[in-house]
């Protein structure tokens, strides 16, 4: 009897995620011993320093290695290339199959307390997404591990030493998403009723625990490499394993990976609604699909609309921690970095916007709320062209000398972060606002508060809009630069009230209300390409925010410890750079259009 | 099929803007610092000068944070000489320059000495200074490239320029990076506050110019002690702790000074060497 392509894949699972173990346990075992003696890589340590003193006769002290050009390998390719593209590979991947679990569980259990299956069945098919991009996580994860290796074995060697046992802890965590991956998908029917569903959705949890684990201790490795700890200026091991990990920027990290694996989860599975709704035969089936890309787009906005703040986070620690870090980040080379930066937030939240104003028009009725998106589509178009607006114009000596230098005397001002601050607050204030009309635009409210509630919510928007606008040019222009950065605190706080506010206002406010009908399915082709445009822009997004990441290091393997002596040792052009985003980009759109065709094979109906 | 395609050439056509954006933006390669070799039999004043200027928009990387967008003071536009006067006779100032040429070496290697009011880290009432030693990683100058600078400093505005021409190689980065190279031992203190310096007293002690509250001052010490129990305090701190402070002072004191450095150090605590 032919095999299914859920039994070829069930049997292969265990098989690869044994190798992934057994290449990460040999690996990291093997790796302190390009640091232990004798070793032909010890002449590249520098001898462990005269001290005399009580803490060097007892603790051996080893400076962290300096190899020189000659000491890296060549494979005859760029070596910096080739991990670049691996590593960006196994990191979208590895975002998707971390980011599903979580969503799927809050979805399943949406499911579970109403008793609606149609969330159930949403999230069953979500995770089968997900299983297909899993293995190739792993196989990307592998590859990586071989190709840092063989490419920087000493930096990998130091590492190693750094981090020691605790990257022992990763392959084990690795073997207990796979037992908790596959328990949690292939009992999902048998354990779908009464007690039994409650054990599933524990799965889940634990499911979910695991993954995150496995994020942060990754998230370690590259916040050590930015500001590394628990280190002396040598980069001999002087703290404790807890003092390694916890570095400043760990949890920035940690908490910025976290939500934008779940904007970019819902993202790509939106992206899958909108193949299939296009794709789909029957009305039964586009309305299906229609409803999985608007729970998708619901996902991947809610989660991307506290990102900024948890970057803004992580880039305030980068400057606390070094401000040469950081100004080279932002005000140095890589600062046009973010000039293409706002234009994919840019297309991320018109794509978004833009997928709410046209899902209005499946509620039967009159549309009630259509007038306001032309407002809303102008203040979105102002903000982004603000956010664009270089502060350091590309002119010609000659136009350069015509203007009188290289900044514009009226747009100029629109390049620095005070301006920035207030578009990017006004464009995510605005996106709620459409996000907040879309989830009206179906209700009948039947409170007796409905007018003051309403009168409420809008000042609290006008309240909100004036604070960001004021506080961005007060503090911005006509006060000293250091209180620059604090004013974008009352911006940020402005808008998570306005956010805030909202969800609790509507939440008490729909209490009783009425449902006009959606007519789910009935909803333009065009705004399923808006679908699409949103994993597309967060996938060049997250290769330009890794590189900038990865960047901000400059010539340093492990910033101001371990120098990169390596052939690749510069910061390449920007073309180049996008060059590379756009390669590894393409490569996702296909493997990810190959994993939607391998999760169509399996015909088996999900209830 | 159909969909496929589109879906596919929509997708593509997307990613292409991105990359057109990022191709039409100024294209700018950083390179990493080169060390130069630098010929000091042929090196004049102008040279070193003009060395100077290219170290401070290069691998000393000045200007990244020293311009006129008001990120920390804005050398080039300021006469760093009268500046440098102006800040050494501020209330605030805390370092230990006694002349312009010391006090610019100082706020390179030691910036924390003085903070620019409104400059400080955000927080620190301007005690904490964002900007890292530039001797160390990760701009790492050797001592010919930081004299080099503080020449460029002093040259730009028309000042006279009194750092010395080099006459020594800067020492090896590979060996000397960290420390002045594995084998070398470390020099040996020529005065007391010298000495002072050099063990890190300043740090636990009230002793110089200094204050500190977690040790026993040491600047009426000789009236408290006698010359061997000051001899006894430093070699072997556990045989006597003060009452009311912790028992935290090095017990490795005996192996690292030499003994004529104890005898000064005993000397000067005591009254007699002062």
């Amino acid at each position: 009897m032919p095999r299914s392509g859920v039994e070829v894949r069930s049997r292969a699972m265990p098989f690869i995620a044994v190798m992934v173990f057994l290449s990460w346990a040999g690996l990291s075992i093997l790796g302190p011993q390009f640091a232990a003696s004798p070793s032909p890589l010890d002449a590249l340590i520098p001898p462990v320093m005269a001290d005399t003193s009580t803490q060097a006769a007892t603790e051996n002290l080893t400076p962290a290695p300096r190899p020189g050009p000659s000491d890296y390998p060549d494979m005859g390719v760029s070596s910096r290339s080739l991990v670049w593209v691996v590593a960006q590979m196994h990191l979208f991947f590895a975002a998707f199959v971390l980011a599903v679990p979580l969503f799927v569980l809050v979805i399943e259990w949406i499911g579970f307390r109403s008793g609606d299956n149609r969330y159930d069945d949403m999230a069953h098919e979500f995770m089968k997404i997900s299983m297909s991009a899993y293995s190739i996580t792993a196989l990307f994860g592998g590859t990586l591990a071989f190709a840092l290796f063989l490419l920087y074995p000493h930096f990998m060697g130091y590492l190693m030493r750094v981090f020691d046992s605790q990257v022992l802890v990763y392959p084990i965590l690795f073997f207990l998403e796979s037992i908790f991956l596959y328990l949690y998908y292939y009992s999902w029917n048998r354990l779908s009723r009464g007690n039994a569903k409650w054990l599933h959705l524990t799965l889940g949890l634990v499911l979910n625990g695991v993954g995150t684990t496995l994020l942060v201790v990754a998230n370690a490795w590259a916040s050590f490499m930015m500001a590394p700890t628990g280190v002396d200026e040598s980069g001999a091991v002087t703290g404790s394993i807890w003092e390694i990990i916890r570095g400043p920027l760990w949890n920035p990290l940690n908490l910025h990976r976290f939500i934008a694996n779940i904007a970019f989860g819902g993202a790509v599975v939106g992206a899958y609604a909108a193949y299939k709704f296009l794709s789909a035969q029957s009305a039964a089936d586009k309305a299906h699909y229609d409803w999985m890309g608007y729970t998708s787009n619901f996902i991947a906005i809610l989660a991307f609309l506290p990102l900024p703040f948890a970057g803004y986070w992580l880039m305030a620690e980068i400057y606390a921690y070094s401000q040469q870090m950081g100004i080279t980040a932002m005000g140095g080379i890589l600062a046009w970095l973010f000039v293409v930066q706002a234009v994919l937030i840019g297309t991320i939240l018109m794509a978004g916007n833009y997928y709410l104003w046209s899902g209005m028009s499946r509620i039967e009725g009159p549309p009630r709320y259509r007038g306001f998106t032309k407002y809303i589509a102008f203040v979105l178009v102002v903000c982004f062209l603000i956010w664009v607006t270089p502060h350091t114009l590309i002119l010609t000596s000659g136009e350069m000398a015509a203007l009188g230098g290289s900044h514009h005397k009226f747009l100029g001002p629109l390049g620095i972060m005070p301006a920035k601050n207030i578009a990017v607050n006004l464009m995510l204030v605005f996106t709620f606002l459409s996000f907040q009309l879309y989830r009206r635009a179906d209700k009948v409210i039947t409170v007796s508060w409905e007018n003051r509630g309403n009168a409420l919510m809008s000042a609290i928007y006008i309240i909100a809009v004036i604070n960001i606008i004021f506080a961005g040019v007060y503090y911005g222009y006509f006060t000293n630069t250091v209180y620059k950065v604090g004013s974008s605190v009352i911006q940020v706080m402005s808008t998570l009230t306005v956010i805030v506010s909202g969800i609790v206002i509507d939440t008490l406010m729909f209490k009783n209300a009425g449902t006009l009908k959606a007519r789910w399915g009935m909803v333009s082709d065009r705004s399923q390409y808006a679908l699409f445009a949103l994993p597309v822009a967060f996938t060049w997004l997250m290769a330009l925010m890794g590189y900038v990441r990865s960047n901000v290091r400059t010539h340093w393997h492990v910033y101001s410890i371990m120098k990169d002596n390596s052939p690749d040792n510069f910061i390449p052009a920007i073309g180049h750079a996008g060059n590379m985003m756009t390669m590894v980009t393409v490569m996702f759109i296909l493997m990810v259009l190959f994993i939607f065709w391998i999760s169509s094979l399996d015909k088996s109906r999900i209830r | 099929m159909a969909t496929l395609l589109k879906v596919l050439g929509f997708s593509l056509a997307l990613t292409l803007v991105f990359t057109l954006v990022s191709n039409t933006l100024p294209q700018v390669e950083g390179e990493a610092p080169v060390e130069q070799e630098i010929e000091l039999g042929d090196l004049t004043m102008d040279g070193f000068v003009a060395m100077g200027e290219t170290l401070f928009s290069g691998k000393g990387t000045c200007t990244l944070c020293h311009n006129e967008l008001g990120r920390a003071p804005d050398i080039l536009a300021l006469d760093m000489i009268e500046t440098s006067r102006e800040r050494m006779a501020d209330a605030r100032y805390q370092g230990e320059a006694r002349d312009l040429e010391s006090y610019l070496r100082e706020s390179m290697v030691s910036p924390e000495a003085y903070v620019v009011q409104g400059f400080g880290k955000k927080g620190s009432k301007d005690t904490e200074s964002p900007m890292p030693a530039v001797d160390k990683a990760p701009i790492q100058l050797n001592p010919i490239q930081i004299d080099a600078i503080i020449a460029f400093m002093q040259a730009k505005d028309g000042n006279t320029v009194t750092v010395a021409l080099p006459t020594d190689a800067p020492p090896d980065e590979t060996a000397g990076e960290i420390s002045p190279g594995a084998d070398a031992a470390p020099a040996i203190a020529q005065s007391p506050e010298e000495a002072i310096a050099k063990y890190g007293c300043a740090a636990c002690h009230t002793v110089l110019e200094t204050e500190s509250p977690v040790g026993p001052s040491l600047v009426d010490v000789g009236e408290r002690l006698s010359v061997s129990e000051i001899r006894e305090s430093i070699l072997d701190p556990g045989m006597v702790i003060a009452e009311g402070f912790p028992p935290i002072m090095p017990m490795d004191f005996g192996d690292r000074m030499t003994a004529g450095e104890l005898e000064m150090m005993v000397r000067y605590f005591s009254g007699d060497g002062r």
